[in-house]
């Protein structure tokens, strides 16, 4: 049993060895030649336009149900008025960020890693370094740098659906004057709110890229394997997504403060 | 074919050992590979044969021991180090690992990526050279997956020697086909050996394919193999047999030596 524990604690540390390397290089490759503009470029298209449909629809209706749910408790208190502020606050600081790169990290980490995987398992890994290329450089650089360019821009874009989401229910359900919901909504937004808001997604970019590329790195075992590594890493990235949300907050709560 | 021994070999292994966690997969496995010999190295699935290959590639690093390409000793050198002797080893990967993003032609001129002294025009026209050696010109803008797998066997062979290198790896590289795409395959094996005097570490479980290397060379006049005694002359191909049993040598001769073997281990690729 206790041979079992230690067997499972190795294993967890060689793991998260492995996967500080391989941010480590990672990030490195940024400083370093040749660069795979073109690959970038493509990788911005893929992860940034491609998840566009699922972050603006999910933008939408978290911004609309949380309309919803916040004018009825606030209707206990006679302040519908302030709808527009608590659907901005909730959006920008937490949910937009949250929700947008679980979102990214479950159509993105998972294709990264069965990409990466199915690469591995048909040894292109092993020939493109028989071939001279690295492959950190030519395959996780590139998804790292678009992921980070396009997680925040996601962002910004569900925070003001969701926000239009909030109106849409503000002004066709609860029946709340239009000016009000945008200024109560304006108004609330300060800039601590804004700089959290955009730099959650940025750390949540690291983890969404570099979890979906250790898991297809590290893939073993044929296309049972590919399957494997493509479900652990939405789990892995959606899990340190929640974790590292909570501490980033409190971190950033408390400097603001 | 006149035999002449380099002092320097292609490739060596001085006692190389690698173990996977527990297991044995080499132990202490030495050899040579002389300057434009041909090594077939026969074994069962799992005895370590594509392992080799990877490790005289560097993808792999072994436990203990040294091994020397082209002279140099390649052990303890980084990818970036490994680049320039990497120039000068082809290797074709067992189901031919092609790129399935790229076309044919990118696949087969991926190597001049990294390759700014060769211009674009030099580049296209070695591309379309190697094709024509496989006979495969004609795919240039396809995709591996419109390919067939003896194709993309062949594209592979391109792509390796693309680069004119001076080694060639093959990792089985008639596993899974049909007898004709097999004799195919081998045909350009034994026309590539001949025609540029490579040197090569040929990996395969068909001792047939052993044979076949051992038995045959090509005539560029008549443009195809010939057996090497058609004409009385017994020619030298210079391959030798290896056989790997469970991480070591079990034989190491030339295809007249393995055919008067008793051992029943070998008797059993034999018969």
């Amino acid at each position: 049993m206790l041979g079992l524990v230690n067997d499972f604690a190795k294993e967890r540390v060689l793991a998260a060895q492995e996967f500080t390397e391989l941010s480590a290089r990672a990030f490195q490759n940024i400083f370093r030649s040749p660069h795979y503009l073109q690959d970038t470029i493509v990788q911005m298209d893929r992860i940034g336009f491609g998840s566009l449909p699922i972050v603006v629809l999910t933008g939408f209706f978290t911004g609309a149900v949380l309309a919803l749910q916040m004018s009825k408790t606030l209707t206990t208190f006679g302040e519908t008025s302030l709808t527009g502020q608590l659907v901005m606050l909730s959006l920008v600081r937490e949910l937009g960020p949250v929700l947008t790169s679980l979102m990214v990290a479950g159509r993105n980490s998972s294709g990264i890693a069965s990409e990466l995987g199915s690469m591995v398992v048909s040894e292109q890994i092993d020939a493109m370094r028989a071939l001279g290329t690295d492959p950190s450089k030519k395959l996780v650089t590139p998804r790292l740098i678009a992921t980070v360019v396009m997680l925040p821009m996601l962002t910004i874009i569900s925070d003001f659906v969701g926000l239009l989401g909030g109106f849409v229910t503000s002004f066709f359900i609860i029946r709340l004057n239009p000016s009000q919901y945008w200024y109560s909504a304006y108004h609330a937004l300060a800039f601590e709110d804004i700089f959290q808001g955009l730099l959650k997604p940025f750390v949540f970019a690291f983890i969404v890229a570099l979890v979906g590329c250790y898991y297809g790195l590290t893939t073993r075992g044929g296309t049972e394997g590919v399957g494997r590594s493509t479900t652990q890493a939405v789990v892995a990235a959606s899990v340190l997504i929640l974790v590292s949300d909570f501490f980033l907050t409190k971190i950033l709560l408390w400097l603001l403060d | 074919m006149m035999e002449t021994v380099s002092p320097q070999p292609a490739v060596e292994f001085d006692r190389v050992s690698l173990h996977f966690e527990e297991k044995t997969v080499l132990r202490e496995v030495s050899f040579r590979l002389e300057s434009g010999e041909t090594k077939v190295i026969l074994g069962p699935t799992g005895s370590g044969k594509s392992i080799l290959l990877k490790l005289t590639m560097g993808l792999l690093k072994p436990n203990s021991g040294r091994i020397f390409v082209c002279g140099q000793q390649i052990t303890g050198l980084s990818d970036e180090q490994m680049f320039p002797v990497r120039q000068q080893v082809g290797m074709v990967f067992q189901e031919g690992a092609l790129f399935d993003s790229l076309t044919v032609a990118e696949n087969v001129g991926y190597v001049f990526e990294r390759m700014p002294q060769v211009g674009a025009e030099e580049a296209e026209r070695r591309v379309r050279e190697a094709l024509r050696f496989v006979e495969l010109e004609h795919t240039l803008e396809l995709y591996p997956s419109e390919l067939s797998g003896g194709m993309r066997r062949r594209v592979a062979i391109a792509r390796a020697l693309v680069s004119q290198p001076r080694i060639m790896l093959y990792d089985s590289p008639t596993a899974g086909l049909d007898p004709i795409t097999a004799t195919r395959i081998m045909t350009l094996l034994v026309k590539q050996r001949d025609a540029t005097r490579v040197s090569s570490l040929l990996v395969t479980h068909r001792v047939q394919d052993a044979f076949w290397m051992a038995v045959h060379y090509y005539d560029p006049r008549q443009e195809k193999l010939l057996p090497v005694s058609q004409d009385g002359l017994r020619r030298d191909t210079r391959t030798r047999i290896v056989v790997l049993r469970e991480g070591e040598f079990a034989f190491h001769g030339t295809v007249a030596e393995m055919a008067a073997q008793r051992d029943p281990y070998l008797q059993k690729f034999l018969f």
